[in-house]
């Protein structure tokens, strides 16, 4: 093999290990929120657009959270009375609305430093880590917990966080619950306002 | 004010007649939480949420962010003052909860940083390594108790709480369980004056808006149905502030997420 094809074939092993490095993320729990909220951060400080900031946001968020389990978990007792036809349109529904509601609620940050601190296996299909937005001069340090869903423990995922205490999945089933419950238990007004939210 | 207490306390009392009133017995106050807070008076809750609402964006919206135009050692010493006061609640609760050390270091917190820290105003007892500050109020203390929470409630001005939380803020500020109230309104001292209780509460309401400003534009912009989200918020809070729990397998029901498994 001459020299020329070997450093051709060295080069081009080196740039696909630096661009898996880039694009997956570790597969230890606190490994892993740590990786991605390093790259959370970084788009945050760096000088994008709103926009940007965004569509990069969601892309992490796609690669990294459970949107389809969020999603069911968020129907709470609902669930059970869906045709799998409506379930699909929920799904669908609900992946455009994550995505939006949870890219502009991070955009507002700037730099924030998170450290992550420890992590405890609840069982075998999920583990807490736990961590801590750093304090600022203005703000005091949050804590903040990430269930993360090992089942796959080639590609954990994130399927909720919670702030001081507050589970932010549960606030989301909550809402939910509360705006199918209060239209007589129909599941189409659920829809109706997700897709007002997602168009607004 | 008066106006205000007597709406508060007939909101409460209707609260509690209609625990009483109720036959499955799941609002018991004298049961312990079910994991699920009844809305008994979801339209009414609404209506004062809305006016709450108004009024955060006439008032305290305003005054937040004007307080937030103020230098930060001026809001962190105003903020250290206020959090100084409300140890004179927590103290007590900590005693009636039991907690006899933490009763014992919360006093001790409280004399340092009111002499040294200079009215309050600064926080020596944190730089001498003191615990931090875990607030305590007699509705936690009811909690611990056993006192199950009934129904939840939306108060005029003072926004979520529950029958039991509201019970224990009116019984234990009227029934003497809050020294500095006891200092300012309900003995007329030499010293203090009703002005200085209500501007204290007034300044903790203030304090506490300017520092969640991005937080509750946040939510209210993220949310399809804010008055359900905030409810979930305060409900979620104040059963961890009960537990006194930061582990975090303590914050929800596993069971929750065990559902998603068998569908």
């Amino acid at each position: 093999m001459s020299i020329k094809k070997l450093l051709f074939k060295f080069s081009l092993v080196l740039i696909l290990f630096s661009t898996l490095e880039v694009k997956s993320f570790s597969l230890e729990p606190k490994e892993f929120v740590q990786s991605v909220t390093n790259e959370a951060s970084l788009i945050l400080t760096k000088n994008f657009t709103k926009e940007q900031k965004i569509e990069k946001l969601k892309s992490i968020a796609k690669e990294t959270v459970d949107i389809r389990g969020i999603g069911y978990y968020s129907l709470g007792v609902h669930r059970k009375n869906l045709s799998d036809v409506k379930k699909k349109e929920y799904l669908a529904v609900f992946e455009s609305y994550f995505l939006k509601s949870f890219s502009s609620r991070l955009s507002e940050y700037t730099d924030p430093k998170i450290r992550v601190d420890s992590e405890k296996k609840l069982n075998e299909k999920y583990t807490m880590v736990s961590s801590t937005l750093l304090a600022t001069e203005e703000k005091p340090e949050v804590k903040i917990d990430w269930r993360i869903v090992t089942k796959n423990p080639d590609k954990p995922l994130i399927i909720d966080v919670v702030i001081e205490g507050v589970s932010l999945a549960k606030v989301q089933k909550e809402e939910f619950n509360s705006i199918i419950q209060s239209n007589n238990g129909d599941i189409n007004a659920l829809l109706t306002s997700l897709k007002k939210f997602i168009n607004e | 004010m008066k106006k205000i207490l007597i709406i508060t306390t007939t909101v409460i009392l209707l609260a509690i007649s209609n625990v009483s009133a109720g036959t499955d017995g799941e609002n018991s106050l004298s049961k312990k939480d079910s994991g699920q807070t009844k809305e008994c008076f979801e339209k009414v809750n609404r209506g004062i949420f809305a006016f709450n609402q108004a009024l955060d964006g006439a008032i305290f919206e305003p005054l937040a962010k004007g307080y937030r135009k103020l230098p930060i050692p001026i809001r962190r010493g105003t903020s250290n003052v206020v959090t100084n006061l409300s140890t004179l609640i927590t103290v007590p609760n900590n005693l009636m909860q039991g907690e006899i050390k933490k009763a014992g270091e919360n006093t001790l917190r409280f004399v340092v940083n009111t002499t040294l820290g200079i009215l309050g105003i600064f926080d020596p007892a944190s730089g001498l390594g003191f615990a931090e500050l875990e607030r305590e109020d007699y509705g936690q203390t009811l909690a611990r108790w056993g006192v199950g929470e009934g129904c939840y409630l939306v108060l005029p001005v003072l926004g979520p709480s529950t029958a039991r939380d509201a019970i224990g803020m009116l019984s234990g500020t009227m029934g003497g369980g809050d020294p500095w109230y006891n200092v300012t309104v309900k003995n007329d001292t030499q010293y203090f004056t009703d002005f200085d209780y209500y501007s204290s509460r007034a300044t903790t309401g203030i304090d506490f808006r300017a520092k969640n400003i991005e937080s509750f534009e946040n939510l209210e912009q993220n949310s399809m149905d804010f008055y359900a989200s905030v409810r979930s918020l305060y409900l979620q809070d104040r059963k961890q502030k009960i537990a006194n729990s930061r582990k975090v397998t303590d914050t929800m029901d596993d069971g929750d997420w065990e559902e998603i498994e068998s569908n």
